[in-house]
């Protein structure tokens, strides 16, 4: 065994001191490497750390929405309705909610308003998330104006930001007291958003939704789950996208390194001859091909991941977070919690690292079965 | 068919390999028929070279199929939110007939090609190539195999459909519906252990009898090989739960996670080489009286045998381990 981790050493020893003498040809392809595996893994860290982000944010959404569905669209939901879906088993709590959208013509952005239940606010005065606060230059204090849904403006006082760690959630959003949120929007009393649910037992959550339909066919129950797997889908397709798209990229970085490893030069030719001259077998010099492969896709791997974390957690993405984010002009600015598994860097690996072994089997091989008598010669 | 970097890195791999198994396996069939070491011919040199080429390619392939075997699993686990009433992989692989047929294939090509590994190394010792026929023509009996792998995986995406919610309705996917199973029947526990016990137990003696004397290799090749699917059934029925903590999770794949240190890896890893070492010292008795082999066989055979029992006792160690010190009992 020890003579046989001897060889390999010495094999390895040989095969960096060759890679070093041409340092032109390697750097050629360990750039493109590298390059490669950082956006592709700028591609999956991101949308992984997003998924992940969005399903620690929906821990505590409410295990079922009702929502109101009028001519196939989503409509205000009678509070009333509320009663009749507190007398289901297993139903432990009901309660509505009013929010609603609010388009800002002069940013050309949209604004989540809600009327939560129990908001400490002044009349006349609401709560700011702080991507606006940002955007509009309003802070605490400040009055800022609105136009209502019957085209009149009105004026609020700020009577707080809202705090910085939210960001991903509170950006965009308006706190409001209900009344003042039903004057300002033209939603009737009776009437709200949404209906949230309190369901106990997470076995029952199925059996619940299809009853709420069954006595209320009007209604659409949406279930926490289903909003995670929808997030969970959505977020896994536009990072598959991406790639699918990159795979362009990747199938020329294939044909490059197969010409590389092809491409043998005069000397290397020459440098193999000699090698198989002074007693090495073929076998050898496929180990000392596995050896070269080895090194520059460790090499670029490592550097192209490491590259790729930092975009990723560092600077958020900026390359290309608009596309995998999804369309908005208000971005929440925020910085992603790494979350990284083995799995994720075996994909990588696999959408890397086995098309470039792949391609260079064949040439490898056809290097190690040069003639050394021919090549002297020539 | 879902969009996912895991499922798109296993199709790009699996069509990878298929073409070049495939490609091995011309060259292979013409080494099948051409070949005669008594000849000085080119084509008998061009053969001698190709069996370089062949050797290399499946090298790769035993170490692609391990880690994708590992990713397969992986991937199809962080499926399982996607389907309704799916719990963890064994959900995942339910969502159609193709599942479990993709990873069961996968396992039977891992062993296939690591004994057809360990034949290739057994023959290039010997200096005539003394078993190159039998051993091309395995590579032509695996390849439909891995064909078959690579075609049922690709299936088995493609039909995959998420219960993401639609503009209609949401929650209105039962799971009974499709036949999802969140858990893995499994045998009785107590007949389980016995046979574990029996099993292990006898596999570790005919092994040192073999390592140590030469003699029962062909009797411990067989159970190595009924070893392998004891473990197997062992671990769905009871050294999961008491790796779990929890007397009715069966699942095979979790102790793959996080949550459980990746017990599971080392585990696998363990069984997978001792399960291939083992019986490769069965299939290499039959060739041990080539003339050319009589020297340096045994010895291979010795050290395959150690490897596999040393194989065999880290994984026993990591089973019993949870068994004997957790404060979990089943009974």
């Amino acid at each position: 065994m020890p003579h046989t981790l001897e060889k390999q050493r010495h094999i390895l020893d040989f095969t960096l001191a060759s890679l070093l003498r041409r340092k032109g040809k390697n750097g050629a392809l360990f750039t493109v490497y590298t390059l490669i595996v950082f956006i592709l893994a700028s591609v999956m860290f991101f949308t992984y750390a997003l998924k992940e982000e969005a399903s620690l944010v929906l821990k505590g959404a409410p295990e079922i929405i009702v929502q109101r569905t009028l001519q196939g669209r989503y409509a205000p939901i009678p509070v009333e309705y509320g009663v009749k879906i507190r007398g289901i088993r297993g139903v432990m709590g009901v309660r509505p909610r009013v929010w609603g959208y609010y388009y800002d013509p002069v940013f050309l952005a949209n604004y989540t308003i809600m009327a939560p239940e129990g908001v400490n606010l002044p009349p006349g005065s609401i709560a700011l998330g702080s991507g606006i606060s940002r955007m509009r230059r309003a802070y605490q204090g400040d009055t800022i104006s609105f136009t209502g849904a019957d085209g009149k403006a009105r004026n609020f006082t700020i009577a707080r930001i809202l705090p910085e760690e939210s960001q991903l959630l509170s950006a965009d959003l308006i706190l409001m007291a209900e009344g003042e949120y039903r004057e300002f929007s033209g939603l009737p009393p009776g009437l709200a958003s949404d209906l949230t649910l309190k369901v106990k037992n997470p076995k029952e959550l199925a059996t619940v939704a299809e009853k709420i339909v069954k006595i209320l066919p009007d209604s659409r129950p949406i279930i926490r789950n289903e909003i995670l797997r929808t997030y969970d889908a959505l977020f896994s397709w536009r990072g598959g996208l991406l790639i699918i798209i990159m795979s362009a990229a990747l199938l020329a970085f294939v044909i490059f390194a197969w010409d590389k490893a092809s491409g043998l030069s005069a000397e290397e030719k020459k440098e193999i001859g000699i090698l198989k001259a002074v007693g090495w077998e073929s076998s050898d010099i496929l180990f000392m091909k596995f050896w070269e492969g080895l090194v520059i896709s460790l090499t670029s791997f490592l550097a192209g991941t490491i590259l790729a974390y930092f975009h990723v957690f560092l600077t958020s993405a900026s390359l290309f977070a608009p596309v995998l984010k999804g369309w908005s002009v208000l971005y929440p600015q925020f910085q992603l919690t790494p979350f990284i598994n083995p799995g994720q860097i075996a994909t990588l690996f696999f959408l890397t690292v086995v098309p470039y072994t792949v391609t260079t089997i064949i040439p490898s091989w056809r290097a190690a079965t040069i003639d050394p008598d021919s090549v002297l010669r020539s | 068919m879902i969009l996912n970097p895991g499922i798109l890195a296993l199709l790009i791999s699996s069509l990878l390999i298929g073409f070049m198994v495939l490609y091995s396996a011309v060259h292979g069939a013409q080494i099948l028929r051409r070949w005669d070491i008594t000849s000085g011919s080119e084509l008998q040199l061009a053969l001698e070279r190709k069996t370089y080429l062949i050797s290399t390619i499946l090298s790769y392939f035993l170490g692609i199929q391990l880690v994708s075997l590992f990713l397969f699993i992986f991937t199809v686990d962080s499926l399982s939110p996607l389907f309704v009433g799916a719990m963890c992989a064994v959900g995942s692989l339910t969502v159609n007939g193709y599942g479990y047929p993709t990873l069961l294939l996968k396992l039977v090509n891992f062993i296939l090609a690591g004994l057809w590994l360990i034949i290739n190394h057994a023959d290039n010792a010997g200096y005539d190539y003394p078993i190159i026929r039998k051993k091309y023509l395995l590579l032509i009996l695996l390849t439909p195999l891995i064909l078959a792998e690579s075609a049922l995986e690709i299936i088995y995406f493609l039909q995959m459909k998420p219960d993401i919610i639609t503009s209609c309705c949401g929650s209105l996917f039962s799971p009974a519906s499709r036949g999802i199973a969140s858990e893995i029947a499994a045998v009785p526990v107590l007949p389980m252990k016995i046979a574990f016990a029996v099993t292990m137990g006898l596999t570790l003696i005919t092994g040192t009898i073999f390592f140590l004397k030469q003699r029962l290799g062909g009797l411990f090749a067989l159970l190595t090989g009924g070893n392998s699917i004891v473990s197997l059934l062992s671990m769905v029925s009871f050294i999961c739960l008491y790796i779990y903590e929890m007397p009715s999770h069966h699942c095979p794949f979790c102790i793959l996670q996080k949550e459980y240190g990746y017990i599971g890896y080392p585990l696998y890893a363990a069984l997978l080489l001792g399960s291939v070492t083992g019986m490769g010292v069965g299939v290499l008795i039959p060739f041990r009286n080539k003339p050319s082999l009589l020297l340096t066989l045994p010895g291979f055979q010795r050290r395959l045998a150690l490897t596999s029992l040393i194989s065999w006792i880290i994984f026993t160690i990591l089973a019993l381990r949870p068994i004997l010190f957790s404060s979990f009992r089943l009974e």
